[in-house]
């Protein structure tokens, strides 16, 4: 068992008051435990851990580039295996490293099967350089570079399904999760470092800077993500999906109108339009993964 | 053991006697065949190494950068398009100052698309902070890597090494290779001893950003550290020629340039065919001699210096052009500014790109060029093309 008092990632970094991903690094380390090798991928949790000559983190833990920490973990994992040594390899990485420059790495490591465990802290955007686009940038959310405008809506595109691309590699756990639910990440994460093979989780880590929502609110927001159906906490075991968080849905405005990134869809008028469209998306993900509770 | 092996069996023989743990590696001709032999060696039991067949070059030295900083001995190989997408990776395994030794089966770089032979891959990353050797022959080569890991992996170095050859004219070509045996190997190649390594029982933070306040410090101990492997390149060279007896004690190689007038320089396996020439053009009675260079990084100034030094004309063959540049050929920059006298002539040709052909006939053109004080120039272009 996960020994939960363990405080792996030291306070006094430079994470932004309310950083959803502080607090997930945090419980990863919960779940992993001491003997665990950190690789990261250059990003938000990077820079605001690890400045020179300061770190945060009490584990060894190396960062090469923004795109490699699977290839750099596989490599962590094979000389680990050739020496015998007991570590857990754990790659976190934000989503602009995971579902854009970092895929071609990730396929590579997960199709070769080697027993790491990769995170993505999904905060929907690059934060790091501040707030553009990502391939895990929601529907109609504006960001720096899908700015809201005249003759724009924000982003245009819906969210890349990372889980399910790598469910499709043939990964044996796939799960996703939120800072909002603690105790879930710890046991999920445990979990995964202790199944033999290449794992995926997917943090929801709600960013107040780039979403633009008081830093005080990050839980509640993780929260309401779940509870209007526009994430969804699952596990994917061998192919299957096994276990998916169940609530009482509510409708996607109570979500959207908390952030200034989705501001444009209420001011100066209630787009009702672009809103049904998110509606349904949530919709969909309910109809999908089965997430509404039958009262 | 006298064998006779093509070029990149020869290599993988090297490799397999280092002994690295970790090999990583993707698939690029004329490279290939090194690689097909180490897998070929770790599926039959002649090697103990985890072998990773990556999804590509970037991942290939990623993945060794990885197996690197957990401590172990790595080795990787690649050429031209290959290298110039590890291109970002290159920079970063030396910033961490990781001792990965990779083969460089040197071949021209796209556009338009070519499998054959020059030196522009490597050239094009000199300032990625690796050691650079050029081997001349199938030998030199197989003797380059084991020099190469007992050097890096030095804790005065501590810095990533090329080990370059030319593209099929080493790689794809049968000659007599002296292999020695393990027990010579080891004596002169002990297991690789980490200075750091990722570790949970005594955890650390690598490859961390710097702010402007400590960045240049970390660039000026790389160039520090690449100054301090000139001596230690030298020393390694030295305790080779004692236990193997093939002499790599200098990081240049002097060819008929006592009483030279005319000194032609050049790196890799055009150095064996520009000895040949310089013997035909002795024997006509032209006192002409041959430099060759051994690292390109760190770069010998002093020693070719001195090695120049009383000769007035230098020619540089410059498998590698530097587009836009007024000498167009990389090399002769360095060896001009290692001379450092206005009196001497130094001029760079460009000659041999995408695989042509340099025949001795060529290099007594090139001398005569030489001679006449024309130079800086493409050697060899078909006018009727143009």
């Amino acid at each position: 068992m996960a020994d939960k008092s363990l405080e792996m990632v030291e306070c006094g970094h430079r994470a932004c008051g309310g950083c959803g991903p502080a607090l997930a690094a945090r419980l990863i380390l919960k779940g992993a435990g001491e003997r665990t090798i950190i690789c990261a991928a250059t990003g938000c949790m990077e820079v605001f851990s690890t400045p020179y000559p300061q770190t945060a983190w009490k584990v060894p833990w190396v960062h090469s580039l923004f795109q490699n920490s699977a290839a750099v973990a596989s490599g962590i994992e094979a000389s680990l295996k050739r020496q015998g040594r007991d570590e857990h390899v754990i790659c976190i990485c934000g989503d602009g490293a995971t579902f854009d420059i970092g895929v071609l790495c990730i396929s590579g490591a997960f199709e070769r099967g080697h027993n790491i465990t990769y995170i993505c802290y999904d905060n929907e955007a690059y934060m790091n350089t501040g707030i553009q686009r990502s391939g895990a940038t929601p529907f109609d959310a504006s960001t720096t570079t899908s700015p809201a405008g005249k003759n724009s809506l924000g982003n245009s595109r819906p969210k890349k399904d990372m889980p399910q691309i790598l469910a499709a590699h043939g990964a044996p756990y796939v799960a996703t999760c939120s800072i909002a639910y603690p105790n879930d990440i710890i046991k999920k994460v445990e979990r995964a470092v202790n199944i033999d093979g290449p794992c995926y989780i997917q943090i929801h880590t709600p960013c107040c800077t780039g979403w633009g929502f008081d830093g005080s609110k990050t839980i509640e927001l993780g929260k309401l993500a779940i509870e209007t159906g526009l994430w969804v906490n699952f596990e994917i075991v061998n192919g299957k999906l096994e276990k998916v968080k169940k609530v009482k849905r509510k409708p996607v405005e109570d979500y959207l109108k908390v952030q200034k990134r989705f501001a444009h869809l209420f001011k100066p008028s209630l787009n009702t339009t672009e809103i049904a469209k998110i509606q349904a998306i949530a919709d969909a993900n309910a109809e999908k993964y089965g997430i509404d509770l039958k009262i | 053991m006298k064998a006779i092996l093509e070029g990149s069996h020869a290599i993988a023989e090297a490799v397999r006697l280092a002994k690295p743990e970790v090999i990583s590696a993707y698939p690029i001709t004329p490279q290939t065949h090194i690689v097909e032999r180490l897998a070929e060696m770790v599926a039959n039991g002649e090697l103990e190494s985890e072998y990773i067949c990556v999804e590509s070059e970037f991942s290939a030295l990623s993945a060794a950068l990885g197996a690197s900083c957990a401590g172990s001995r790595v080795y990787s190989a690649t050429s031209s398009q290959g290298l110039l997408f590890m291109a970002e990776v290159c920079f970063n395994v030396a910033g961490m100052r990781q001792p990965i030794v990779m083969s460089i089966a040197n071949r021209a770089v796209s556009a338009p698309l070519s499998i054959w032979n020059d030196q522009q891959d490597s050239i094009a990353l000199r300032d990625a902070g690796w050691i650079q050797l050029y081997a001349e022959d199938v030998q030199e080569s197989f003797d380059l890597h084991l020099l190469a890991y007992r050097a890096c992996e030095d804790h005065r170095v501590l810095l990533p090494a090329f080990v370059c050859f030319d593209g099929f004219i080493i790689s794809h070509t049968y000659e007599p290779v002296d292999i020695p045996e393990e027990k010579e190997v080891q004596a002169y190649l002990p297991p690789y001893n980490p200075l750091n390594k990722l570790d949970a029982d005594d955890p650390l933070s690598m490859g961390m950003y710097a702010t402007p306040d400590y960045y240049m410090e970390f660039r000026y101990e790389m160039d520090r550290a690449m100054d301090r492997s000139l001596a230690v390149l030298k020393e390694a060279g030295k305790e080779f020629k004692k236990i193997f007896g093939r002499d790599y004690s200098e990081l240049i190689e002097s060819y008929k340039l006592e009483d030279a007038e005319v000194a032609i320089v050049a790196l890799g396996s055009i150095c064996g065919t520009i000895k040949d020439a310089v013997d035909e053009m002795r024997a006509e009675g032209k006192k002409v001699g041959l430099l060759k260079i051994r690292a390109l990084r760190p770069f010998p100034a002093e020693d070719i210096k001195k090695a120049l030094s009383g000769i007035k004309k230098v020619g540089i063959f410059e498998k590698n052009i530097s587009i836009g540049s007024r000498m167009k050929g990389a090399v002769g920059y360095e060896v001009k500014d290692a001379i450092n006298d206005s009196s001497v002539q130094v001029l760079s040709y460009v000659a041999g790109l995408g695989g042509r052909d340099i025949r001795i006939r060529d290099i007594k053109k090139i001398t005569e060029e030489i001679e006449k004080g024309k130079g800086d120039c493409f050697y060899g272009i078909r006018e009727e093309l143009i």
